[in-house]
């Protein structure tokens, strides 16, 4: 007995389907709890014959399905509506119609994916290797013959007995399946192929994550260089499809660029019809516009003008602070201080050209600033100008305990 | 084999409930397998010059379109004959054609399993491998359409430096979801169908290396009863996943044309209309490829006559079907009042691409109807022609839609006269290279036939014949 392998399983072969069903109610009646059939099709009636259960693949199915619908909602919702909110012609940010065929199809990938690996999985596949296919007859089981296989762990089960029942039921062959299975482990190399491979995979994945969370000062790097560096002409280029071989085309003789058109010349220039400054703004004066030239004013002059206009921005300070080092001393002209008397008794014209056209170091910002809101700017100085100017009486009288603290 | 069909025909004549057998010669579960495990087993004896000869030509053909491929992303789109107005030219034609063939695979192991056609055993394995090399030569098309292919992942929601996501309101977008969806779950249907026989290929091997891999893909499948049980019950819910989607994909594909605004795409009619011309164009391609292998590997007793015989009336009625969405068309333009909708349907049949549009009518709408006579039913050369030109056909019908409508919208300041270039023409010819050299090897390695699935069948017919016999 000790070269003997260990039997495993009976298995009897069988001719017919027909055969097959009958022999299975036989073992079925027999009480055996721990066998199955093999056949190269799925017999109509085994599953009455053998007592197999209803499977509850539908339900695991119906779980992914669900989880694809609430993927693709959540998805949809979350980029278009949410994240990265786009509107496109006026149309809802998130509605149920346009939102349904990527619904539907993710339910189906959802349901369908988990179908074939849930009925794998329910069934222990894959497995590579069966003590069955140790039995060269069982070849035939996917071909042409039918089998059944009665497993030695079952609590019934009796050499002898067992085999004579498989005899009873018609069986043309009955064998026995050794245990050979030491032989059937995958080979070292394979396994350890597998192992290494696996984690060569992550390595390239390592190096995207290392570089998404670290911050570096060399550029980027690009694979691609197409959209970054494209083959157009630039300004003042030379081109060869003009005869004035210009790349920036010029206006058209007699024409005006869109939204060129300045004719308004107090809106403009700050000007009235005698070509003085004007000395209030061309237009009415409201909260918003005041809010508007705080906001803008925040953008553009507090660099230098600082947040309540008296010439003490972040440019200035830090001018300042380097103004005792080499080379500095003597060359920094600070930026005025505009709630200065004489600032605020210049007329709304004049400062309006002075955003517009700068004046001495200031650059102009007629080209960052468009007319509307360089008015609002001025509205907002005058504002800096009055609170530079303010005394505890012009408080209202309930705030004032507030402001003493 | 033709002479046992003709005598059962003459019975079904007279027995209306009688019908000719699905598995013809005296077949066994044995012969089925020598049959058609044969098919890929006999190139181990005798290599088949015949298929030595088409894949090596399959394979230049494909490798001429890598390298057209390649020199159009070396060089950019303006290869192509795409111009203003009509930027969206061959690749989309062909994307349309391709998706459109690839229906009729889904659609035989899907809608006709559920409806308990049992036929479909014949052809099913065959239909699927079609439809997922079918979705593989349109996938390519809208890829290297976009012009900087490396930028293709812009179509997917993945988190990028842009902080930027797709337009989840965009048709095209879920085109992208339907055609990659379909992809997904044809290839499962597909490999799940294969397991049963993949492990009959395993159990008939001889060499180490094919028990191996056989081995490898069939995942150990021992044909156990408690595993067939699990496995119909998948089938089944694959199946009916796989009907509506089937019918989705490319009511999907026609939204990317009816969702927009322009004369001649914006129309209902346009879902259904592409899905009957999908199912009709890929009916059409698996009788086209079908009835060379089923003579030259002698299968003629697995995929009889009756089966060429059923597909050729769904042609029929699909084809028909297509007929009467070109008729409607014409009338809703008609009854709409809509100027704009009417010339674009006048221009289409008697404008510059008059010669295309009668084409299309021809091949699509005259041809099939030869199918109402039984002559020309049992005539496999002439069903072989007719399924060519059907082909034909509904490329064209792709490129009257597509082309007609952009040349001439509602500005004739901006209509233009569409002309392909040599590149646009050996773009289409190589995807056919990567079809064909995907479909040669599917028949060197694969069970080109579900086997068990005709076992079952053969059962069937056996135990019916049983039947009978003992009532007269």
């Amino acid at each position: 007995m000790d070269n003997q392998p260990e039997t495993l399983s009976l298995l009897a072969e069988y001719e017919t389907a027909e055969e097959l069903l009958a022999a299975a109610e036989r073992v079925r009646d027999g009480g055996y709890k721990k066998w199955d059939t093999h056949s190269p099709f799925p017999v109509h009636g085994i599953d009455d014959a053998m007592g197999i259960k209803p499977t509850i693949l539908p339900w695991i199915v119906l779980m992914a399905a669900a989880a694809g619908t609430v993927t693709a909602l959540g998805l949809q919702w979350f980029t278009n509506a949410y994240d990265y909110p786009f509107k496109v012609s006026g149309k809802p940010l998130f509605a149920w119609v346009p939102a349904f065929p990527v619904t539907f199809e993710l339910t189906v990938l959802f349901a369908g994916i988990t179908t074939l690996l849930g009925m794998l999985a329910l069934n222990r596949l894959p497995r590579l290797h069966n003590p069955l296919f140790d039995v060269p007859r069982f070849d035939r089981a996917t071909q042409d013959r039918f089998f059944l296989s009665l497993d030695a762990t079952d609590p019934l089960y009796n050499e002898s007995s067992a085999k004579a029942l498989l005899a009873g039921s018609g069986a043309h062959a009955i064998e026995e399946v050794p245990d050979l299975g030491a032989d059937h482990k995958l080979p070292t190399w394979m396994w350890q192929t597998a192992v290494v491979g696996v984690f060569v995979t992550f390595v390239p994945l390592g190096l995207i994550v290392k570089a998404r969370f670290n911050i570096t000062d060399k550029p980027a790097v690009h694979i691609l260089t197409d959209m970054d560096y494209q083959a157009s002409y630039r300004y003042g280029e030379h081109v060869p499809l003009f005869a004035d071989g210009r790349a920036m085309r010029p206006q058209v003789d007699g024409t005006v660029a869109r939204g060129d058109l300045q004719a308004d010349d107090a809106m403009h220039l700050g000007i009235d019809d005698q070509g003085l400054p004007l000395a209030t703004l061309p237009m009415e004066v409201t909260p918003e516009l005041m809010a508007r030239g705080q906001e803008r004013y925040d953008i553009f002059c507090t660099p230098c003008h600082g947040e309540l206009g008296l010439g003490d921005g972040m440019v200035a300070r830090r001018a300042a602070a380097n103004r005792g080092e080499a080379g500095m001393a003597g060359q920094w002209i600070a930026p005025t201080n505009i709630t200065d008397s004489v600032i605020a008794g210049q007329a709304d014209g004049e400062l309006y050209s002075v955003i517009k056209n700068g004046i001495r170091t200031m650059p102009a910002y007629g080209d960052q600033i468009p007319a509307a809101d360089r008015w609002a700017i001025v509205l907002y100085m005058r504002a800096l100008q009055r609170a530079a100017t303010s005394t505890m009486a012009d408080v209202p009288a309930d705030q004032r305990g507030a402001l003493n603290q | 084999m033709s002479s046992q069909y003709d005598i059962q025909v003459v019975q079904a004549e007279e027995d209306p409930t009688f019908r000719p057998d699905l598995v013809m010669g005296g077949s066994t579960y044995k012969s089925i397998d020598d049959d058609v495990a044969g098919v890929a087993e006999g190139f181990l004896e005798k290599p088949s010059l015949v298929w030595y000869a088409m894949f090596g030509l399959s394979v230049s053909v494909l490798g001429m379109l890598g390298a057209v491929v390649a020199y159009l992303l070396y060089t950019g789109v303006g290869i192509w004959g795409n111009q203003s107005p009509v930027f969206w030219g061959w690749p989309i034609v062909n994307f349309v054609f391709w998706v459109g063939i690839a229906h009729a695979g889904t659609l035989i192991s899907a809608i006709l399993f559920l409806l308990k056609q049992d036929w479909r055993t014949g052809i099913n394995r065959f239909a699927e491998a079609m439809t997922i090399f079918a979705v593989c030569c349109a996938g390519l098309f809208p890829a290297i359409h976009v012009g900087r292919v490396w930028f293709v992942y812009f179509l997917f929601p993945i988190p990028n430096q842009m902080d930027l996501w797709p337009q989840f309101r965009s048709p095209l977008l879920w085109d992208v979801f339907a055609v990659s969806t379909y992809a997904t779950v044809s290839l499962l249907f597909w490999y799940m169908g294969l397991i049963p026989d993949l492990a009959t290929f395993r159990d008939r091997s001889r060499t180490k290396l094919r028990k191996f891999l056989y081995g490898a893909f069939s995942m150990g499948w021992t044909g156990s009863s408690r595993h067939w049980h699990r496995y119909e019950k998948a089938y089944l819910i694959l199946a009916g996943l796989a009907t509506p989607l089937v019918l989705s994909v490319h009511t999907v594909v026609s939204f990317d044309f009816a969702v927009s605004q322009l004369p001649g795409w914006h129309t209902t009619i346009f879902p259904p209309y592409f899905v009957a011309g999908a199912i009709f164009s890929g009916f059409a391609m698996v009788l086209t490829l079908i009835i060379p292998v089923r003579s030259i590997f002698k299968l003629e007793h697995i995929v009889t006559l009756r089966h060429i015989d059923v597909m050729t009336k769904i042609i029929l009625a699909t084809g028909s079907m297509v007929g009467y969405a070109y008729a409607l068309e014409f009338f809703i333009a008609w009854y709409s009042g809509n100027p704009y909708e009417q010339f674009a349907f006048t221009n289409r049949a008697f404008g510059p691409y008059a010669w295309a549009y009668w084409i299309m009518v021809s091949c699509n709408v005259i041809s099939p109807q030869l199918f109402w006579f039984k002559k020309i039913r049992h005539n496999i050369a002439a069903i072989w022609v007719i399924t060519i030109f059907v082909n034909i056909g509904m490329w064209f019908e792709r490129f009257v839609i597509t082309i007609t409508s952009l040349s001439r919208d509602f500005l004739p300041g901006s209509w233009g006269y569409f002309s392909p270039t040599l590149f646009d023409a050996l773009t289409l010819l190589g995807s056919f290279g990567l079809f064909f050299t995907l479909f040669l090897l599917f028949i060197r390695f694969l069970p080109i036939i579900a086997m068990a699935e005709i076992k079952m069948i053969l059962h069937k017919q056996n135990t019916t014949k049983e039947h009978q016999g003992g009532h007269h």
